[in-house]
């Protein structure tokens, strides 16, 4: 039988607001357990929230971003349950009247061709604690730092076909946000977390399959890997004619492995109400104005512009708007130098290196207006594209301040000078007769491959510092003629 | 001095009569002699109040003095105070001292009224009699064989018993008017969102707001000029500006129209306690106003919605006490779920139990529509019923409590039965109306309050007229030691 994949998904992101969502106390990650939490997040008798504006407003540019509908009156709700990191026995999240209705947000698939993603709502909502159940021989930890940490959980329609698809997706929410500032996409810390809600029907079939639900997958790697598996495990089950359990699965990375948490029978009934001590909150237009105003430009329109204005193919232009940073490294790079080869340098040498060294690009060695300085120095042909690897290795190195300074102290000027250039042929020329004589004697059409030999030779003469064009140009003079 | 007003307090501090710290030491005498036989207090912070005395004497002698500076008042036991226990009558907080000061409590200690100590209450002030507290029923001071009323029965009794110039309470649906009532003395429960609720362990958080316990009305109003006014640490409190609510006391009541709604003298109410109700009227009209009947239509229906609202609230207010951050946990737990259930068991008594579990039931899935949804609708009838009657009068006026004060024990197996007394009081809560009691007269020995009600924010009127009632009469003057 063909089968079809729907999935749908679930995101967390964590905003990047500076104290949490309904007290003062701050947000920064990694601090020691409990330092980074007040007596409202510990949920001490008789506080009350109140509700961190900036957080409100993040979840409204997330709105604007994904072109969605503005809930004008949306409501804090009280989810309760009991566990021991989340303090007031209740999350304060919405239910029936989130800040951001319905969106979309459009993907670009592998033929190059675009779907739109329905995203059914996104709402605003704290985050809980963590409990710590190693070196605590049979008892638990509890860190609350991280307990009221503002977060919008973003629930998309189930629109996504398969595991390419939702990646796709994923990164496009995830270059969404970072472009909106409103997270800083640190997955590995769990500013964003997916959570893939994955069924299977016989394809043709209009009903929906049974669906599970993996949770909190914090790498676009993990979530595509626990797609391919829950899909396969699906398939199979109702191949050898079982039946799907509508249940909550966990995914491990780092073994690969997947196991069922609990099944909807055990779930909780969470007893929401709209949370007494929150008012309403209601978005004025004047507001929604200042923050459309102050909007930056998404991704799509960032893409169109890098391919009308530089003219970038599709493919890379996708690439370099895909992430806030990256976009801004290129456009610095690309000022006053070229945008072209501005664009090969960033997807190629800056990434690799980037890439190998694990490095954010907003802390690259190698600055956006070092790699300009290096690719003018490329245009007015100081330098070879060649030399100027080693430029960038060397800048990287930390061996000078700027290009100009590693071509002045290690020499590498491009040797542009005709006379020397004609010397240093002669030479190769005198070295290699009987080349020069297969040449002379090969038809018109087999010496345009084997000129690059003595092109090899000549620059290797020069330690790579001649011009190759010029190389070029007075090779082919002195052998044809 | 213990039987004079705090505002002659005031005064005769202000005219060096009297220090802070004699006026104090002399209240702590009267507890230590007296209030064994009405337990109206928890914790008495003598140390405390002798040395925020000195420092109030220190800043009258300065010229900084406000008319609290130096006044010994108590404040009910569910204010968060810095480094005093705050057990709010509950086991499960018996070991509790908050790391932070309520808003309530800190502007009194900013305007130097002294802090004598915490007063008993009802557990999590959910009670009309006051015996459900983890520390024992307080006493009506009038008789003790006679409930306080509650749930801030604690505070009145204090105030009736001269143990306190005044007091702080809260009301969720008649905690501060009816055990003013039952104990003689003047209480006023303020619009919602005119107090902070920040620091105040929450029973309802849509129902409950703090306000003033004294003998006067203008006692109240001194109190309320300290406790009023906007703070950020509450969402739900308003920021509007703060009145004199002295300046306003001895204006005319000329032309003042008062309501009465005629669902508050139907059947149930003790024909004695109507007559009381009907004279004090009849002495407003003296004064200036007039009188018409109007209709609260739904009135009945605010027991059962108050009754599903309330502990709907309360159920996820006092999730947070589960034994694993403070207050109570249970010896050698099993497991988590055995540390939550055991906790909770040996920590919550009883009508607070049968709340949570009430509430937890009318939010549950299924239930949700039929109960709490439904009681959320009769709220918003009832607020409808008050603005269609404030717009024939300028004051609703009835009686408190169906019947004075009853005996300890008498409805305590009976929670229906209590929850019905409070029909007077509770839809006030619901409309978010401010409410008061004041001294109207004595039902076989036990006294018995009027109840007035205002408009949104219309404190100053009811204070206003509960004055002017008192420059007349002198049921506010009666004392338990003087009978």
């Amino acid at each position: 039988m063909q089968w079809e994949t729907v999935i749908g998904l679930e995101i967390h992101v964590q905003l990047a607001t500076k104290t949490k969502i309904f007290s003062g106390a701050s947000t920064a990650f990694g601090a020691e357990p409990n330092t980074q939490a007040c007596a409202v997040d510990l949920g001490l008798p008789g506080v009350l929230p109140v509700v961190n504006e900036e957080a409100i407003n993040m979840a409204l540019k997330f709105g604007l971003g994904v072109d969605a509908e503005i809930n004008r009156v949306n409501v804090f709700e009280r989810k309760n349950y009991f566990y021991p990191d989340l303090p007031k026995g209740y999350q304060t999240t919405q239910l029936d009247k989130p800040i951001v209705g319905a969106g979309h947000v459009d993907i670009t698939l592998k033929d190059g061709s675009t779907k739109s993603i329905r995203i059914h709502h996104a709402h605003l909502e704290e985050d809980a604690g963590k409990s710590l159940h190693e070196d605590y021989h049979g008892m638990s930890g509890i860190d609350l730092n991280r307990a009221g940490t503002p977060l919008i959980e973003i629930v998309t329609e189930p629109d996504l076909r398969n595991a390419e698809e939702a990646v796709a997706f994923a990164k496009k929410l995830h270059s969404i946000v970072t472009t909106l500032g409103i997270c800083d996409g640190n997955m590995s810390q769990g500013s964003m977390r997916f959570d893939v809600n994955v069924s299977v029907r016989p394809k043709g079939q209009e009903e929906f399959g049974t669906r599970t639900e993996t949770k909190n997958l914090n790498s676009f790697k993990f979530m595509e890997a626990a797609i391919l598996k829950e899909v396969e495990r699906q398939i199979d089950v109702l191949e050898d004619g079982g039946k799907i359990v509508q249940e909550t699965r966990l995914y491990n990375g780092d073994t690969g492995e997947a196991r069922s948490m609990r099944s909807k029978e055990e779930a909780n009934d969470y007893r929401y109400f709209p949370c007494p001590d929150l008012l309403p909150v209601v978005i004025e237009d004047s507001r929604l104005e200042k923050l459309r105003a102050d909007m930056p430009e998404m991704p799509d329109a960032k893409k169109a512009r890098f391919i009308s204005e530089f003219g970038l193919s599709d493919v890379d232009a996708d690439i370099l708007s895909g992430d806030q940073a990256t976009a801004d490294f290129f456009e610095a790079a690309a000022k006053g130098s070229d945008a072209r080869l501005a664009s090969n340098w960033v997807l190629g040498e800056v990434s690799r290196s980037l890439n190998t060294n694990e490095i954010a690009i907003a802390n690259s060695p190698v600055t956006a207006e070092m790699l300009a300085g290096l690719i003018v120095r490329i245009k007015d042909n100081t330098i070879s594209g060649n030399i100027a690897k080693k430029v960038f290795e060397a800048l990287w190195n930390g061996e000078g301040k700027d290009a100009d300074e590693v071509i002045e102290k290690k020499g590498l000027k491009q040797v542009t000078d005709t006379g020397a250039i004609e010397v240093m042929i002669d030479e190769v020329l005198a070295a290699n007769v009987q080349q020069v004589e297969n040449y002379r004697a090969a038809p018109p059409e087999k010496r345009g491959k084997m000129i690059g030999f003595f092109v090899g030779q000549a620059m290797k003469a020069s330690k790579g510092k001649a011009n190759p064009g010029m190389v070029n140009q007075i090779l082919k003079k002195k052998l044809d003629s | 001095m213990y039987e004079k007003t705090l505002s002659e307090q005031s005064q005769a501090l202000a005219a060096g009569d009297i220090s802070s710290v004699e006026l104090t030491q002399s209240y702590l005498d009267r507890i230590k002699q007296l209030d064994a036989d009405y337990n109206s207090f928890i914790t008495v912070t003598e140390e405390l109040a002798l040395t925020q005395a000195k420092k109030a004497d220190e800043r009258r002698t300065a010229g900084d003095a406000s008319a609290l500076t130096g006044i010994p008042l108590a404040h009910k036991d569910l204010f968060c105070t810095e480094g005093v226990k705050t057990t709010c009558g509950s086991n499960i907080l018996d070991n509790f001292v908050a790391p932070y000061e309520s808003t309530v409590t800190r502007k009194f200690r900013e305007a130097s009224a002294v802090m004598l100590g915490k007063t008993n209450m009802d557990e999590f002030a959910m009670g009309s009699s006051n015996e459900n507290s983890h520390y024992g029923a307080v006493k009506n001071p009038w008789d003790t064989k006679a409930i306080p009323g509650g749930s801030s029965g604690g505070s009145a009794a204090c105030v009736a018993a001269r143990l306190a110039a005044g007091a702080t309470g809260t009301d969720t649906g008649g905690s501060i008017r009816q055990p003013a009532s039952h104990c003689g003395i003047t209480g006023l429960k303020p619009t919602y969102g005119r107090v902070s609720r920040y620091g105040m362990i929450a029973y309802a958080s849509s129902l409950d707001q703090a306000g003033p316990m004294a003998k006067t009305a203008e006692d109240c109003a001194l109190m309320l000029n300290t406790m009023a006014g906007f703070d950020h640490r509450d969402s739900t409190c308003m920021d509007r500006e703060v009145p004199d609510y002295t300046a306003t006391l001895n204006d005319s009541l000329e032309g003042m129209t008062i309501g009465l709604p005629k669902e508050y003298f139907s059947t149930g109410l003790d024909a004695a306690v109507e007559q009381r109700i009907r004279d004090a009227v009849a002495e407003y009209e003296k004064l200036g106003a007039t009188v018409k009947e109007v209709s609260l239509p739904n009135l009945e229906l605010s027991i059962p919605s108050y009754y599903v609202i309330a502990p709907a609230e309360a159920s996820t207010n006092l999730s947070r006490f589960d034994g694993a951050r403070f207050g109570h946990r249970c010896e050698n737990p099993a497991d988590l779920m055995d540390m939550y259930k055991r906790s909770r068991s040996e920590g919550f008594g009883e009508e607070v139990k049968r709340r949570i579990l009430v509430g937890t039931y009318a939010l549950s899935a299924g239930y949700y529509d039929a109960y709490y949804r439904k009681a959320q609708q009769i709220r918003r009838m009832i607020r409808d019923d008050f603005m269609n009657a404030f717009e024939q009068c300028d004051i609703i006026m009835g009686p408190n409590a169906p019947t004075p004060a009853f005996n300890i024990g008498e409805k305590s197996d009976d929670p229906v039965a209590m929850y019905l007394s409070d029909i007077y009081t509770l839809s006030v809560n619901l409309a978010g109306l401010p409410g008061m009691s004041v001294p109207a007269g004595i039902v076989e020995g036990r006294p018995v309050g009027l109840q007035m009600i205002g408009r949104h924010f219309d404190e100053g009127r009811l204070l206003n007229a509960a004055h002017r009632f008192q420059q007349v009469t002198d049921f506010h003057k009666a004392s338990p030691f003087k009978a």
